[in-house]
């Protein structure tokens, strides 16, 4: 029961990610994807400003997903930290490469250089969630065995784990262009709501087709996965297709309202209906599950009361952080440049 | 950040097998994620107090200085955070033994670092980029949890690793934890001495450091009333600290002496259990005598139990093969660790003296040239503390149940990993001190704290081309 209660937890934690730390991610793509230095001028600079305040409080759930997963089914981790050594390793040179690269684009005034870690930040923006949706889609195929002491490349290379490594940056590129529309629409930035509406688009539609494809491939890499998924999961399958379906409507229609939500919705249904496909095993494929991943009863007791304590301390200061941001009251300091200019 | 792998390459060299590319990875990721941390614990309370004099008493220069380190602050936080991600994963990626046994135990208090790593990261985001549309008193409120989660999650960290180095608070049976109690995991023996002691240092690292860059203002000639704010506000702080930090290494040393007592012998050169024993300064052990060092008769034992008859363990209490390797690198760091704390608590003295008698800081260059290497001094230190803390426990990564050899990865590529990572860590801290040091010279130009939007066209800079010539 308490172990069931963790594995919601792990699982809320990783839609979170998904949603928030993804869309940081999806703005990496479209700078990526932004052009010119001319032409990709304006929607860089709105992206970065957008994420500026926000990557690293985002950023962090990644690292309480870990916690969460090591403390409560240590069993289980390791097996993935050993199988999936390789992807795991390129997405945390991903997360080093990407983070900086944003921190030091900030600081730099030659163009060159300025060229050269945004591009860091760019690049490892794709990449990062490519191994990330490899090692889910590795798992998810039952590829990860229990007692994996090596790193096995097939693991995470058939192609049901490829194809989830491009359907995470294309659900990444597709939160990312979602919110900023909605951002720029609420500022009234016409020519910004008006391209990324266009990426917006284009990315719901690679999203959804590249889930159809790896749900196919599903079904011969993981028959019980996929019987589970169009089963038990299939309401949250059809709420993850309605939402998607909803929000490339909305956006034709240029309704912006309620369309972040409906977008967050979507990816959270998806990430939800594996959990309850999979549930209660961990490893697809092998007798690991919630229950007998390697931590006694008073663990999962005190990861719950960490995560009340973390819900009321995080909760509202996550609410004040965004609500900030959405007033646009969290900008870069110029200070000096207007003289002394010191609040209070 | 190479001083740390390459002594622990050092250090290892006598352990066998993969697990010494492991520890390697280990220590310099750590090695240089530890620098980071510090100044994410101690800066944002530097940065408050200079914003509250600022605000206090109206203080321009104060709050000219608590601005431009927020900047600072932001590259700091931002590489301290991925780099801190780094070290997640390795947990799992170079010790999936630890994690398999323990991860339920040691996993608790990560669990509420996670917290306070959150609380962090969110008030860094308001605090950091509110300076222009927050008001001053709920801009400067905005940035006390930083400082306070900073604290509170460097605890949480450390209970991790004293609780390593004193595991407690959980049963096992047949290699499977069958209960846990999170307060005695969190609360263990050893944090009681550690939490305060890495908490004391970080504040003196940041402190130093701040007072560093400054002095060397001062070196150079830019004798004006914004250097010596800037000096002081880092400098007082950690001077104030020194002190208290040498009472609670004291008082470690003596707990280790009891709770690990072959890392003490280690550190101490005591090779066999006796009474009598004498402190060495210095001095390579080899061959069963030690060589070049200092001799100071009954000092140990005096140390260790206040009175020269005091029983001392040596190393001879366990087996060689449960020893830590290399005792004249746990020996000569410990020296430099105490010998670098007193010299830095000389520095405050110096200060505190002029203070009394003439009420403004010594004019004296030496003074000043101590003032700038202040900053590499508690670093060092701190690492030096460090490099025992680690290898004096050797061979076991949990003491006395489980070694680090158990705990290591049993993937090969590891030295792929550790080559590229040591090229990507040598690139990011290059480039954060490079940008720190742009970010001072555009500064002293007088330009704009930021630039407007990536990839913008770069502001004129007046001062950027004479400043290059001669940085």
């Amino acid at each position: 029961m308490m172990a069931d209660v963790v594995g919601g937890i792990l699982l809320a934690g990783i839609a979170l990610y998904a949603v928030l730390g993804g869309a940081d991610f999806g703005g990496g793509l479209w700078d990526l994807l932004a052009g010119t230095t001319r032409r990709g001028l304006a929607p860089r600079a709105f992206i970065d400003e957008t994420i500026t305040p926000v990557w690293e409080a985002n950023h962090v759930w990644l690292v309480f997903d870990l916690v969460i997963f090591w403390t409560a089914f240590p069993h289980a981790f390791t097996a993935v930290m050993n199988a999936l050594a390789l992807p795991l390793w390129l997405a945390v040179a991903g997360v080093v490469l990407r983070g900086s690269g944003f921190a030091f684009r900030k600081e730099m005034t030659r163009l060159d250089l300025q060229r050269v870690t945004g591009a860091v930040f760019a690049f490892s923006s794709l990449l990062t969630p490519f191994f990330m949706g490899t090692v889910i889609g590795a798992i998810a195929t039952g590829a990860v065995r229990g007692d994996a002491s090596h790193a096995s490349l097939s693991a995470w290379t058939n192609p049901t784990a490829l194809l989830a490594g491009l359907l995470f940056v294309a659900a990444c590129g597709y939160l990312a262009a979602v919110y900023l529309t909605s951002e720029a629409a609420r500022h009234g930035q016409r020519q910004l709501q008006e391209y990324f509406t266009r990426r917006a688009q284009a990315a719901a539609i690679v999203a959804g087709l590249l889930s159809l494809a790896a749900l196919a491939t599903l079904h011969n890499a993981n028959p019980a996965l996929f019987a589970h998924l169009t089963g038990r999961a299939l309401a949250l399958m059809i709420l993850a297709g309605a939402c998607g379906l909803a929000v490339l409507a909305l956006l034709t229609s240029g309704r912006i309202k309620g369309i972040r939500v409906i977008a967050a919705l979507g990816v959270t249904a998806v990430v939800w209906g594996w959990g309850v496909a999979q549930y209660p095993v961990l490893l697809p494929g092998t007798p690991v599950t919630l229950t007998n991943a390697g931590a006694p009863n008073a663990t999962y007791g005190a990861l719950v009361v960490v995560f009340v304590a973390a819900v009321l301390l995080i909760g509202p200061s996550f609410v004040l952080l965004f609500t900030l941001q959405h007033r646009r009251l969290l900008q870069a300091d110029h200070g000096d440049a207007e003289g002394p200019s010191a609040p209070g | 950040m190479s001083l740390g792998s390459s002594v622990v390459l050092l250090a290892a060299r006598q352990v066998s097998g993969d697990v010494v590319p492991a520890r390697a990875q280990m220590a310099t990721t750590l090695g240089f994620h530890i620098i980071l941390a510090s100044l994410g614990i101690a800066l944002p309370s530097v940065v408050l107090l200079a914003e509250f004099i600022g605000l206090r008493r109206h203080d321009e220069t104060a709050m000219l200085l608590a601005r431009r380190w927020s900047q600072g602050m932001g590259v700091l936080l931002a590489v301290g955070a991925v780099t801190g991600t780094v070290l997640s994963f390795e947990m799992g990626l170079l010790w999936p033994g630890l994690m398999r046994r323990y991860g339920a135990v040691l996993g608790l208090p990560f669990g509420v670092e996670g917290v306070f790593f959150f609380l962090e990261a969110i008030f860094a985001g308001i605090y950091l980029w509110g300076w222009r549309r927050l008001p001053g008193w709920a801009h400067f409120w905005s940035g006390v949890p930083i400082a306070l989660s900073g604290i509170l999650g460097a605890m949480s960290v450390i209970a991790v690793n004293s609780w390593m180095n004193q595991p407690g608070g959980f049963t096992q049976r047949g290699g499977t934890i069958t209960s846990v109690n999170p307060w005695q995991v969190y609360f263990n023996h050893a944090a009681l001495y550690q939490m305060p002691h890495m908490i004391l240092a970080a504040y003196m690292v940041t402190g130093f450091v701040v007072a560093g860059v400054y002095a060397a203002g001062v070196l150079r000639g830019r004798r004006d009333r914004y250097h010596y704010a800037g000096f002081a506000l880092g400098f007082v702080p950690a001077a104030i600290l020194t002190p208290f930090q040498i009472f609670v290494g004291d008082t470690a040393a003596r707990a280790i002496a009891h709770d690990q007592p072959v890392k003490f012998a280690s550190m101490e050169y005591v090779p066999r259990t006796s009474r009598h024993v004498a402190e060495w300064l210095g001095g390579v052990y080899a061959n069963g005598r030690v060589y070049a060092g200092l001799k100071i008769p009954d000092m140990d034992s005096l140390l260790v139990g206040f009175a020269p008859g005091t029983k001392v363990t040596g190393w001879d209490s366990v087996a060689p093969a449960d020893r830590p390797p290399a005792v004249w690198l746990l020996h000569l760091c410990f020296d430099v660790m105490v010998g670098l704390g007193f010299l830095l608590l000389l520095a405050g003295l110096w200060a505190a003296w002029a203070w009394w008698r003439r009420r403004r800081l010594p004019r004296h260059r030496l003074f000043w040239l101590a003032g700038a290497v202040s900053g590499v001094a508690a670093i060092v230190a701190m690492e030096c503390g460090w490099v025992v803390t680690e290898v004096g426990r050797q061979p076991w990564v949990v003491y006395r149940l489980q070694t680090t050899a158990q705990a290591a990865t049993t993937n090969g590529g590891v030295l792929t990993s550790l080559t590229l990572i040591i090229v990507m860590y040598a690139v990011i801290g290059t480039a954060t001190i490079l940008i720190l040091r742009m970010l001072a010279r555009r500064w002293r130009a007088g330009a704009g704290l930021e630039t407007a939007v990536p990839y913008g066209p770069p502001p004129a800079l007046p001062g950027e081309r004479a400043s290059q010539v001669e940085p």
